[in-house]
């Protein structure tokens, strides 16, 4: 939404709107990873960081991040250098960008387009390709079996999440995030329950089910993380990484949780709105509303990391084309009765 | 780019196989193991297991020594997992070449000290394999009990992975005051987190799909590779030197052999092999249960250790159930002080030597569960 800054110079309109999504990638990337150790610790039944900073080791991530950015920077030798280096960046590029089009509150959103979702969906997509050209790069077999598991995983997997994304496509005939964030303001189901896409239909719930299961796929992590199974695949198409860049795959590994969670509240979950009406609303309660519920989603899947076993890469795939698709489609359909229907 | 895909093992075939290994450093290997796969994509056409990382001719040192007794400390560096029932053959075998009665004060603490061994190893291995499959967080519950008992260990032997505790003829030393208690507490707390495992692991969908028919050993295989232990009997067949061959007093208990179903795949798939070391910790608490019960208050466990061993000439092969399965020591004895030759029959050994057997036409990621699930460890697959 440049135009509406009026006078302000656009270059730097721009470079305010790429900060802001910037900011929040990187101060939640510190904490979610600090996090992530302290839910594993207390599901582990024992406390995580502890030491670094003072209060619960809060400060464990910096330090992480410090001590990382002083290692040296290896290249295999037998590497394709460009590619080598340039994957990472890629990656991390990929799911920052996608950040551009989600509504953090009624009045920002980085980018006002109207095929938002399909943007979205797109530019996620390259995540794929940084993953291969990091696993073929490496010259490291290892690598290269993470990296072509990961190209038939997030393949495969796009099927189902862009079918359930139509879905509330169907419900809301927008693709514009923010108008579909606004179809969902106020609390008029059975007089209390706030108009989230997820109350409005009952079949939303099972395409909301089918959702989260394929982003925790898309994202990479447990009980799907086969591309970078540590136990099979030694890191998989990170193996051959060090430092700056492995801490890249790491930003962009979270930072594609958050993306993939915040799709899931804007669609489902209303987004900034406030779960009670009124109360609580408004541009600033917006940021808190919508960063809490991602955190939400994103807190249950590092719940579920820490309790399941992982799968075989052909069940996974069983998953997705035996199960998951047809399901959706049938959904779809089902989801599409219940909005001509009622 | 030119050495990725194109290592072939055979000329003729096109370029489809990729020769990959799996080790020496690998995080699922459990030690210093090298897997030579062949692979077809993500399919394992062939597994050649390359070992001796972690030899340590502990068969020569044995016979340098010049002494019987100096030898058990070493025999503990074989199996470090389950380094008392390493000890606990090899005196036994001494024991027998010797005629030497045994105090029963002694053969009762043998028998609890080396049940609580068991179970701790079995720990380890269980919740390895789990780790294995991607579950992390049993493997931290399991550690926790370990842990447990290897305190119990440290304060009776003072040493929490290489105890050197059974002597030819005894103990190094009397147990601490508290042992009985600290054991029946362990035993009394231990039993509902097997409940906890069960729930968590054992009967979760994944882990079972990861594990049921796979890595299918049928007894005829198992026994043309001589496996023995919870390998053997996971493929259905019962058979345990506690119960068949008794050695030290374990014919005086009251326990089970539980041995593989099929319950949720194929009898002797990885899940069969797994569930019979679960099930193998609640007879081991049964049996440390009744040693407590039996165990006589008052007794040196001293007496009877020969202040100096002198053997005839004579040779004896005498087996014993460790945690991995049958460990047998063949000892040669001649006139001089020490033994001539000491031959160690390890399970871990045994049980790789059927690796490729089992795993071909598998997955890297079943391999990963196959090798879990019969539960090696390489210092005594390379001794």
């Amino acid at each position: 939404m440049i135009e509406s800054y009026g006078n302000i110079n656009p270059v730097l309109a721009v470079l305010i709107h790429a900060l802001i999504p910037l900011t929040i990638i990187l101060v939640y990337a510190l904490v979610a990873i600090w996090g992530e150790r302290k839910v594993a610790g207390f599901i582990q039944d024992r406390l995580g960081p502890h030491r670094v900073g003072g209060w619960h080791g809060w400060a464990q991530s910096i330090a992480d991040l410090l001590k990382l950015i002083q290692k040296e920077d290896i290249v295999p030798k037998d590497a394709s250098r460009f590619l080598f280096k340039f994957a990472p960046f890629m990656m991390f590029a990929a799911s920052y960008a996608a950040f551009a089009v989600l509504p953090f509150s009624s009045w920002y959103i980085g980018s006002m387009i109207d095929i938002g979702v399909f943007y979205l969906i797109a530019i996620t997509s390259v995540l794929t390709l940084s993953v291969i050209m990091a696993g073929w790069a490496s010259n490291n077999k290892w690598s290269l079996l993470g990296g072509m598991r990961s190209a038939a995983q997030l393949v495969s997997y796009e099927v189902p999440t862009i079918a359930t994304v139509l879905t509330v496509i169907v419900v809301s005939g927008s693709l514009n995030l923010m108008t579909v964030t606004e179809m969902q303001s106020g609390n008029d189901i059975l007089g209390f329950l706030p108009n989230w896409f997820i109350f409005q239909n009952p079949f939303l719930i099972i395409a909301f089910g089918i959702f989260f299961i394929s982003i925790l796929v898309e994202s990479h992590r447990v009980p799907f993380d086969l591309p970078e199974s540590e136990s099979e695949l030694v890191a998989g198409y990170q193996t051959e990484y060090s430092g700056m860049r492995w801490a890249m795959f790491m930003l962009a590994e979270y930072a594609d949780m958050l993306l993939l969670s915040l799709l899931g509240v804007t669609l489902f979950f209303g987004g900034w709105n406030s779960p009670f009406g009124s109360f609580m609303s408004g541009p600033a309660w917006g940021f808190f509303w919508f960063l809490l519920k991602g955190f939400m989603l994103v807190f249950v899947m590092m719940w579920i990391r820490w309790t399941l076993p992982r799968y075989r890469v052909d069940q996974l795939m069983h998953i997705c084309w035996g199960i998951l698709i047809p399901a959706t489609f049938v959904n779809l359909i089902l989801v599409a009765l219940w909005e001509v229907v009622f | 780019m030119e050495v990725m895909m194109n290592k072939t093992t055979d000329s003729n075939s096109e370029r489809r196989e990729m020769v990959i290994n799996m080790g020496p450093q690998h995080p699922s290997t459990h030690g210093v193991l090298r897997l030579e796969l062949v692979l077809d994509g993500e399919v394992v056409k062939e597994v050649r297991p390359n070992i001796g990382y972690l030899h340590r001719c502990f068969e020569k040192y044995a016979e340098e020594l010049g002494d019987y007794a100096s030898v058990t400390p070493y025999t503990d560096r074989m199996d470090y997992v389950s380094a008392m029932n390493q000890e606990l053959g090899y005196v036994i075998a001494i024991e027998r070449l010797l005629e030497l009665e045994i105090p029963e004060r002694v053969e009762y603490i043998r028998v609890i000290i080396s049940e609580l061994q068991r179970i701790a190893s079995h720990l380890l291995g269980i919740g390895a394999f789990g780790l294995d499959l991607g579950a992390f967080t049993p493997f931290l519950y399991l550690f926790t009990e370990r842990e447990k008992i290897l305190d119990i260990f440290e304060k009776t032997s003072g040493a929490r992975l290489l105890y050197n505790y059974m002597t030819v003829g005894g103990l190094m030393k009397d147990v601490p005051k508290d042992f009985k208690k600290d054991t029946a507490e362990f035993v009394k707390t231990f039993r509902p987190k097997i409940k906890e495992l069960n729930d968590l692991l054992s009967y979760n969908k994944i882990f079972i799909n990861r594990t049921a028919d796979i890595g299918v050993l049928p007894e005829k295989v198992a026994l043309n590779y001589a496996a023995s232990g919870p390998v053997l009997r996971g493929s259905g067949m019962k058979w345990d030197l506690r119960k068949d061959d008794p050695y030290s007093i374990y014919d005086r208990f009251d326990f089970d052999i539980p041995v593989g179903s099929g319950e949720v795949g194929t009898l002797g798939d990885c899940w069969d092999r797994y569930m019979v070391r679960v099930r193998e910790m609640e007879q081991s608490l049964r049996i440390i249960e009744q040693a407590l019960d039996g165990m006589p208050d008052e007794g040196d466990v001293t007496e009877a250790v020969p202040k100096r061993i002198r053997l005839k000439e004579g040779e004896i092969y005498c087996r014993t159930e460790t945690p991995r399965g049958e460990l047998g020591y063949y000892i040669i004895s001649d006139k001089k002080g020490g033994p001539f030759r000491v031959k160690a029959r390890a399970p871990s050994f045994v049980h790789l030597s059927m690796l490729p057997a089992i795993s071909k036409g598998s997955l890297i990621a079943d391999m990963v569960a196959i090798v879990g699930s019969i539960d090696i460890v390489l210092g005594e697959v390379d001794r």
